[in-house]
């Protein structure tokens, strides 16, 4: 089923009524997300784009026996609505909110391991492009026509970073099994290590794109289990070679402030690990390219 | 966002933390009028930069009388203070600190950070202060004292206590530390910071413990809620160029190249400006232009970067998801017609209304150069760079 989404996931949106809320829930519905309600507190048993409106997210499970929740609530107010989500049992929570301060995120994280693991609802994001498994479901705010249906998954910070990898995918007819935006925030929801051990498992993904930029230890978090565990190809891209230290670019957490958070750093630390390079954003289709064909030839 | 020493050591002194006494300065009369509020017979002059590493740029001095204070405030009061943090361009001194001296029997390191591998905030600790921690942690990283925060229920006093004993202080001073840290951490989480400095916190020959030097950063995302951290912005601290851009909503940083970058999203802003130095070129700036680009948006951003006098060359690459590249196109005619774009234009449009928008930049008539892929696009704005900048040459 790829991963996280497919044409039957029950989706919700947080944020429903508002008009960022209102024109992604057209845009998903029409893609063929089946969105089955949405949350905004003080309209419940209003209808809005044809489907319910709920007070609550406990409400609209227990309506729509909702699984999925995507998130478009305002900064201040965000955290709250994660937590929320958490807690009225939904199981993935994709949130596009950017500009949530990183001590609720704090907070958001440690109250979600307050749930046992099996229970435990899977965060996406925040500050990111959301979730897309083409053909099938998108929960997000990407244009779904710039992804081919295929079988290489994708994985990245950044969301525009991502529309350029996946249509140079799709200009050599290469299409993408599921795009994960996690984020650009410092604290987020899902780590890449954490979309890799899903892709790894996945029936219907053979490679993996991940796009990584400065700051942060993720990307080599991601690269050392890769090393250990993956046998999938992992395909990778850092941004950010001509950033200066200590000036943030643009996402909260693309700032380089220690050892091993540059982008010359980081593709040393993948390249050590085995992880293929890519080595311009000019060339993701190439490499993505040349990389199956070798994979193929070699099985 | 980031403050003055003075500022923070404020905060720090109303959460139970000491500092030596002092006074804030615009002129020299008045450096020397806080030297007598003060008393004492020596002091230290500190230039208030948003930067560490003041004393060897010249920017911190011990002074003894009123001559010497006069003639120091004198030699530091608008003039830029370099250093390895500042960048060439240096900062402005316009404000000047006098404190007591202090005197020093020891030196400790106090910093806390929000840590991205734990999601926690971070307390670090040494025992060898006065130098920057990434020294400490080349020479003696052995020295450094780690505790995270239980962000649930927050900072615990055998938390600070582990840390006051770990640094070797005397049992006399352990209740003093510990109330520091604990201050500190309060101040901390109560305004939203993303790093709190002391270095060096130092224990006096009389037996207290003392913050010398203080250094806050703030979690942007959080000023919504902290006005009264909002109102310590120094905007003679920042890069002009930057002041503009964020006053206008703008997402940009100032580089030195010559190349201006008008684009959507933070990670495709980054990528395109490594593929103009894969090209040959060096990026003038970052501008994340964002979500929605109306065509008013798109028009700040040319004024943005042609805000910079070195700017020769500009590339804009839109990937349009929620934008729309027909908006952005007109938003780029607009721009040329009413800022008035005297230098060479690389426009890469895609993805949603592409044929649309590069119809309206070709039916237009300005003199705009369009670029299909991203690789094109660059190569095409260092082209134009080169023979721009030969022209001049020329002429």
């Amino acid at each position: 089923m790829a991963i996280l989404l497919n044409r039957s996931t029950r989706v919700i949106v947080q944020g429903f009524t508002g008009k960022i809320g209102s024109f992604h829930a057209d845009d998903m519905k029409r893609y063929g997300t089946k969105l089955v309600g949405g949350v905004t507190p003080g309209k419940g048993g209003q209808t809005h784009l044809g489907l319910p409106v709920f007070n609550t997210v406990k409400g609209a499970v227990r309506e729509t026996r909702a699984e999925a929740s995507i998130v478009f609530v305002p900064p201040p107010f965000a955290a709250d609505s994660i937590m929320e989500a958490a807690d009225a049992g939904i199981k993935l929570c994709v949130c596009i909110t950017d500009g949530i301060p990183s001590q609720d995120m704090m907070q958001v994280k440690r109250y979600m391991r307050r749930y046992r693991f099996e229970d435990r609802m899977r965060l996406v994001g925040p500050n990111c492009a959301g979730v897309i498994t083409p053909g099938q479901a998108l929960m997000g705010i990407m244009p779904g026509s710039i992804y081919l249906p295929g079988r290489v998954g994708i994985v990245g910070r950044s969301g525009t970073l991502g529309y350029e990898a996946a249509s140079q995918m799709k200009a050599l007819g290469i299409g993408v099994s599921t795009s994960v935006g996690i984020g650009g925030d410092p604290i987020n929801g899902s780590s890449f290590k954490d979309i890799l051990q899903l892709f790894e498992r996945d029936d219907d993904t053979d490679a993996v794109v991940m796009i990584g930029e400065i700051g942060g230890p993720q990307e080599a978090e991601a690269a050392i289990w890769a090393r250990d565990n993956m046998r999938k190809p992992l395909i990778a891209y850092i941004a950010g070679l001509s950033a200066p230290k200590g000036r943030r670019m643009g996402h909260a957490g693309a700032i380089i402030s220690a050892f091993g958070e540059s982008a010359q750093e980081k593709v040393e630390i993948l390249k050590e690990a085995g992880v293929v390079i890519v080595p311009t954003p000019a060339s993701f289709g190439e490499v993505v390219a040349d990389t199956l064909a070798r994979t193929k030839k070699a099985a | 966002m980031d403050i003055h020493e003075y500022q923070a050591k404020e905060l720090l002194a109303r959460h139970g933390v000491h500092v030596p006494r002092g006074g804030l300065a615009y002129s020299p009369e008045q450096a020397t009028y806080r030297a007598r509020e003060i008393g004492g017979a020596k002091w230290v002059l500190k230039a208030q930069v948003h930067s560490g590493a003041r004393g060897k740029a010249g920017g911190i001095k011990l002074c003894s009388n009123d001559e010497e204070i006069s003639n120091a405030a004198e030699a530091m009061l608008g003039r830029k203070l370099v250093t390895h943090q500042t960048g060439p361009r240096g900062k402005l001194i316009s404000r000047l600190y006098l404190e007591e001296a202090v005197d020093i029997a020891q030196e400790l390191y106090l910093g806390f950070v929000l840590d991205r591998k734990e999601e926690r905030v971070m307390i670090v600790a040494s025992a060898a202060g006065g130098m920057e921690i990434e020294d400490i942690s080349e020479k003696q990283p052995d020295s450094i004292i780690r505790a995270t925060v239980d962000p649930g229920v927050g900072m615990q006093g055998f938390q600070a206590r582990e840390i006051a004993f770990g640094l070797g202080l005397e049992s006399n001073l352990i209740g003093k530390a510990t109330e520091t840290i604990l201050g500190c951490y309060q101040v901390f989480r109560d305004y939203d910071a993303s790093m709190l400095e002391i270095n060096p916190l130092v224990v006096t020959r009389d037996g207290s413990l003392v913050a010398l030097d203080a250094k806050m950063s703030f979690d942007e995302n959080a000023l919504f809620r902290r006005p009264e951290i909002s109102e310590l912005r120094d905007k003679s601290q920042e890069d002009p160029r930057e002041t503009f851009a964020s006053d206008r909503g703008l997402s940009y940083v100032g580089l030195d190249g010559n190349i201006g970058c008008i684009i959507n999203g933070a990670g495709l802003a980054m990528a395109t400006m490594d593929m103009i130095k894969i090209a040959g070129g060096e990026p003038a700036n970052f501008l994340d232009i964002g979500g929605g680009a109306s065509p008013e948006r798109v028009a700040k951003s040319f004024r943005a970067v042609l805000g910079d006098k070195n700017v020769e060359t500009i590339l804009v690459n839109i990937f349009a998801g929620i934008n729309r590249c027909d908006w952005v196109a007109e938003g780029v005619i607009k721009a040329i017609r009413e800022v008035g774009v005297d230098v060479p234009l690389v426009v890469r449009l895609s993805g949603t209304k592409v044929e649309e928008g590069r119809r309206i930049l070709a039916d237009s008539g300005e003199a705009v150069i369009v670029a299909d892929t991203l690789a094109e696009a660059a190569e095409k704005a260092v082209a134009a760079w080169r023979e721009a900048t030969k022209n001049k040459k020329a002429a």
